[in-house]
This record gives structure tokens, sequence and C-alpha cells, in this order.
């Protein structure tokens, strides 16, 4: 079968996606540019006995290989030389979005462009004639309204290698004068600085003088946009919106929708399944040890993270339809004096507070910075944002160690949680990452109401992520820590003699200094790195209460007489810090390896906060010694 | 000597030169903001930084320290 490459190309927020969507469907898939962690999207369509791939490239302004994602562009157009480019363009913003098209002429490469979101265009005021915008670029022009579908029958009958030529010069007396206007500069012997500067106005130029005769402008419509813009990023109530709105979010995420999911599913892994499994493998005569691996060790370990799957998908659809809206970016401009004092941009203030929810999504999230080294700062500290599976750790040891204070031991967790995180990522700034500060400079997209398709699609790409990658180091990872907690070498054991207590006991004494040198403690440190809620499973597994309680106070309760004797105050407030601050969970380290790409990376990633933690828990002891809390 | 830091929201300026440097420069022009482009300062940020300004009928933002290497005349 006959194959042509199409490679769609256009701004950041033109309903590219969108496009890309609804002509491959679900026939799409999404993987890495090599080497990099920018989404590649290729998706399918056949037509007669031709297959065309479409290949979504990723947003760009211009070819200018200011960023990343520009030089992917540049060097796909450049080196693999699709058979045709399909440049979509935000008609309602036309003057800015055919910069990238002139930049594409200039390649002289077959082009289409695709003028989109006409609607918005209307509602604008501006009335664009095709033919002649057709005429003096030289190349066939059709509109759109990706949103409702309309226009895409005749993109798809365009996309043939025959019909598309390269831009026909002799026919546009305006871009042959522009390509001419372009070789003279480029010739004229100056400063590559003032060369280039001087190229970018002569392309604007071109555009003004194509769009003169093009487009009659009906402008002085005050529109509905600027309206809810007033209000959204209002000097007084923009932050206070904001606020409600990332509450909304957090509320729907973990109380109302997410985690009532979460909590079914954790039932029905933990008991249907469980059951259900456990009767088929002692029907079948599995060995005791068979029953075991698979019960505790594999449904248990990935059972464990699997229930995290609603809430990272709740979360991620919520982000992505936001993110449809426009709304996101007007977080980055609020949020970006607060988050410069730490050396990031407002765009990574997102990815933070979603770390109070999750790491994971966290880590995800970052890969909306500008910069390889910011997106790496904020991943590398994302992690000290306080997750949702360290409360139950901090719930039962402030229930059981600060009766009646509960919750400002928890709040001030959570502070140091977030002054580690900062100081972190000014520390990176001027050692491992430094370098000269990004300018900040953001487009604030129009407010639109995202298609469900687009944003359902967005979240099962970025669910399915940490579905596949995580899961399989949640796999591996289970299995060799119930490997540990049930054998020595001398065969199957109790988990006391087992080498996890062994490894235990090994790693106990590295705490001889910090209050808690037990060796279930050391379990507890080891097994919290499969995931931070297992560390009150753990202990209570080690003091021998069989099931511990949901509830913090009764968990509490139940531990009160082992725990209570061998942790103090001040001890148990030190575990509580390492707990806060050391090694990410397995799912985390899953998401650290597959965004960075670098086991190199990652592995900083792991040890880095171990030893960090180790110190902080370390002064707090010791400190708390000195001053006499040692009670 | 007028920088866009020193016009308010709502005014409209025309800009002289940009005197950014460094590679941000070629990015400022791309995106619009070159010698001759009319402009509007839409906003401020609640915390009184960056700014939103309207140019080539699109929003743009960035932040004061930028704006003040836009020298602009008043317009």
């Amino acid at each position: 079968m006959l194959a042509i490459n199409v490679a769609l190309t256009g701004n950041p927020n033109t309903g590219k996606s969108t496009i890309f969507n609804a002509l491959t469907g679900a026939r799409q898939h999404i993987g890495n540019w090599p080497g990099v962690t920018v989404d590649k999207k290729v998706g399918q369509i056949t037509k007669g006995n031709k297959q065309i791939n479409i290949i979504d490239l990723p947003g760009t302004y211009s070819l200018s290989a200011y960023s990343l994602e520009e030089r992917i562009v540049k060097d796909y157009l450049v080196g693999e030389k699709p058979d045709m480019v399909v440049n979509v363009v935000d008609a309602s913003n036309i003057e800015r979005n055919l910069y990238l098209t002139v930049q594409l002429l200039e390649l002289a490469i077959p082009i289409v462009v695709n003028l989109n979101m006409m609607d918005d265009a209307k509602a604008k005021g501006y009335n664009i004639n095709l033919a002649v915008l057709s005429k003096h670029l030289g190349v066939s022009v059709i509109s759109s309204v990706a949103t409702s579908k309309n226009g895409l029958r005749q993109l798809i009958d365009l996309l043939e290698p025959a019909v598309v030529t390269p831009p026909k010069v002799k026919e546009s007396q305006l871009l042959a004068e522009h390509l001419a206007h372009i070789e003279k500069i480029k010739k004229s012997g100056k400063e590559d600085d003032l060369i280039e500067e001087e190229i970018i106005e002569a392309r604007y130029d071109f555009i003004n003088k194509v769009l003169s005769g093009a487009i009659v402008k009906n402008e002085g419509v005050v529109s509905w946009n600027e309206k809810l813009d007033n209000i959204l990023t209002n000097r007084v109530l923009g932050i206070p919106i904001f606020i409600a709105i990332m509450y909304m979010m957090f509320e729907l995420t973990f109380t109302w929708f997410g985690q009532p999911i979460a909590d079914m599913l954790d039932a029905f892994v933990g008991g249907t399944l469980t059951g259900w499994v456990e009767g088929k493998l002692v029907a079948a005569g599995a060995a005791d040890w068979l029953q075991s691996l698979v019960i505790d060790g594999i449904i248990g370990g990935v059972g464990g993270v699997l229930v995290f799957v609603p809430l990272i998908f709740t979360l991620f659809f919520l982000i992505s339809f936001l993110d449809g809206t426009g709304y996101m970016a007007r977080v980055a401009f609020i949020m970006d004096r607060a988050m410069r004092k730490i050396g990031l941009s407002g765009k990574a203030f997102l990815p933070m507070l979603v770390g109070f929810g999750c790491s994971v999504p966290a880590i995800m999230g970052a890969r909306a910075l500008d910069s390889e080294r910011d997106r790496r700062v904020a991943i590398l500290i994302a992690p000290f944002m306080s997750c949702g599976a360290r409360l139950p750790v901090y719930a039962l040891f402030a229930a059981l160690f600060f009766p009646g204070s509960e919750s400002k031991v928890v709040l001030s967790l959570y502070l140091l949680g977030i002054v580690v995180a900062i100081m972190m990522g000014v520390i990176f700034k001027v050692t491992l990452l430094k370098g000269e500060a990004e300018p900040f400079l953001m487009e604030l997209p129009p407010y639109r109401i995202p298609t469900m398709k687009t944003v359902l699609l967005q979240t099962w790409e970025k669910g399915k992520g940490f579905l596949v990658k995580a899961g399989t180091i949640i796999f591996s990872m289970s299995v060799v820590i119930w490997f540990l907690s049930n054998f020595n070498f001398s065969g199957m054991v109790e988990i006391e003699d087992s080498l996890l207590a062994s490894i235990g006991g090994v790693i106990a004494p590295l705490f001889t200094f910090h209050g808690f040198a037990s060796w279930q403690s050391g379990v507890a440190v080891i097994t919290g790195i499969l995931a931070k809620e297992v560390v009150v499973s753990t202990l209570g597994v080690l003091y021998g209460v069989a099931e511990v309680a949901e509830e913090a106070v009764d968990a509490a309760t139940q531990l009160q007489g082992s725990i209570g004797t061998i942790f103090t105050s001040l001890s148990a407030y030190a575990f509580m810090v390492f707990i806060l601050l050391y090694t990410p969970c397995m799912a985390v380290l899953g998401t650290i390896k597959k965004e960075l790409g670098s086991w190199k990376w990652t592995l900083f990633a792991a040890a880095y906060p171990f030893v960090l933690a180790w110190l902080i828990s370390l002064v707090i002891y010791q400190g708390g010694l000195l001053l006499g809390f040692g009670g | 000597m007028l920088t866009l830091k020193d016009i308010k929201p709502g005014q409209s300026a025309v800009v002289e030169s940009v005197k950014v440097t460094g590679q941000a420069r070629g990015r400022f022009m791309a995106m619009g903001i070159m010698k001759g482009a009319k402009l509007k300062v839409v906003k401020v940020a609640p915390l009184g930084d960056p700014i939103e300004v309207l140019v080539k009928s699109y929003n743009l933002s960035f932040r004061k320290t930028e704006a003040e290497q836009i020298v602009v005349t008043l317009g």
C-alpha cells in the first residue's frame, strides 16, 4: 500500500490537536521524539488504496529553534521531509499565526494552509477572503471549524501529493518579492543578529501586505472573552477566584469523585479480586508460596498503587479541561511573581500544587515548562510537596504522640515540605542546573470551551503513561519486596526472620542518632519506597497488629502498646519528617525515569532526598534533645 | 525615554526600539514585538508582575524586566 506522510504544524492554541484527533480518531499512537520527552503523535487515515500517516508536530510560534519544540519541528521538516505539510492557522489570530506560515513558504515545501476557528474570526469581526489569501501566499487555503468538524472533509480531499505543490511563486507577485527581499538581506553581509532582525521585519511586512488585500476587519466588538478575563484576572478578584477554582479541583479529585472510586477499587482489589484469585489458586492446588506471591506480592503491591489511578485520571481530566479553556495560562500569569521568588516561572505553579495530591501528575505536569532546566528543577523538588499518601502516616503518628494538637503537627510537616522544596529549588538553580534565566513570554489564549474528545484523549494519554511505565517498575519492585519479606537463605520464613528484616536491621543503625533505630522502622522505610502509605501497614504487621484500622485514631489505639514504647514524641516527629522528605515512592521514580529519560537523574532523584531527609531529621532530633524535648 | 513599563493599563503605545538582548530578542520579535508595532497594555497581574499586552490582535504576557527594555512612544 502506498503511504504518504503529512505533518501538521501550527501555533499552540490553534485547534491543531482537535483536527488531529478528529482526523485520526482511535488510530493514533503517542510516544516521545527520539531522546526527548516531547509527545510524538502519529495517526493514520486510509484513503482509497493509500495510507496517510499524519504526524502532529509540537505547537510552535516559529521555526527559529528558540525552544526544544521548535528544534524538533525544524529538524523534522528539514531532515525527514514529509510529503506535505498542513499548516493550521487560527483565523482569529491570523496576523501572528501567518509568521510560521511565511517561514514554511520560505522552505519551499508543499503546504496547505488550513484557516481554523473561522467562527471565532467572524465573531471578532474579521471577514477573510480565502481566494485572495491563497493567491498571495501561492498555496491552497481552506477554512474549518474543527470543533464541529466543518471543513475537515475538504482537508482530507487535499491530502494528495499530486494536488499539493510547493508554493507557486510565479503566480504570487507578493511572495516572489518577499523571497527576493529575504535573499537580498541574507547576502547583505551584515552581522548575523542584524540579518535575523531584518528578516523578521520583512516577514511581518509581507504578512501586512498579504492581509491588507485579504481581510476586512470590523473591530470594536467587545467580546465576552474580554469581559470574562476582566473578572478572572482582576486585580482584586483574580486570586480569590483562582483559589476557589483550585479548591474545587481538589475537592472533586479527593472528596467527591476520585477518592470514592479509589476506595471502591481498593475494596474490589483487596476483597473480591483477592478472594477470587485465592479460590482459583487453592482449587488449582498451587503451593503456599505461589499463593502468597500472587496475592500478597503482586495483587497487594500493584493493587496498592492501582488505587491511585482514579485519582490521577480525575486530576488529569480536570487539568486537561482547564487547560483547554485557556485558564491555565492565566494561572501562570497570576502566579508568576510568586514563583519567580523561588527561581521558577509561573508555569511551574500548577505542577507544584498538584504535588499535594500526588507527585506523579505533578512531575508529568512539569512538561508545561519552557526550558529543560526549569523542568528538571521542578521534577526534582515536586516530591517534597506532601502527597496524599503521606497523610495516613502523619495522621497515625500525630494521633499517637500529639493528641490534641494533631492539625498543628500535620500542618508543620506540610510547611516543612514547602520550605525544603523552595530551598532545594534555589540551590539547584545556582549549582547543578545553573544558567541564564529564561524570559517569561506567554500567549494568553482566548477562553474557549474545549471539546470533550480532546480532553478525554489528553487525559488518557497522560494516564496511560503512568499505568504502563510506572506499572512495570511497581510490578517488579512488588515482587522483589515480597521475596525479601518472605524468604531468607534457609527458605520461606516469617517476616521477623526474613531478608527484609535483616536489611531493616542493617539500615537501622543509620538512625541511631535519630531516635528510631529499630529494625521495624528500617523495614518501614524500605517498604515506604514502594508506596508511602504502606509505612503504616508495615508497622502494623511488624508490631503484630493483623489489620491496621483505616481511621488514624483507631489505629493509634491498636498500636499504642507497641509503637508507643519504641518512639518518643520527639523521635516520632523526626520519623515523620524523614518519611516526608526521603526517597519518593516507586510510582514517582517510575514517572521520573519516564520524564527525564535518564537513569542517572532518576538515581539522583532517589538518593539526594534520602540524604537530605537523614540530615534534617537528625537536626530535628538532636536539636530537640538539646532543647529538652526528649520526653 | 519612555519604556513599556511606564505605560498604564488601557493606554496604547508604538514601539520605538527593542533593547532586549540575546536569544530573547528574536523570540520577542517573532511574537510581534518589534519596531513600529502598535501595543496596548491590557493589565498588570494581581501581584504586580507580569503585564498583559495586546499586540497584533492577540494577548501576550511578559515581565516588567523585559517591558523596561522596550522603548515606546505614546500613541
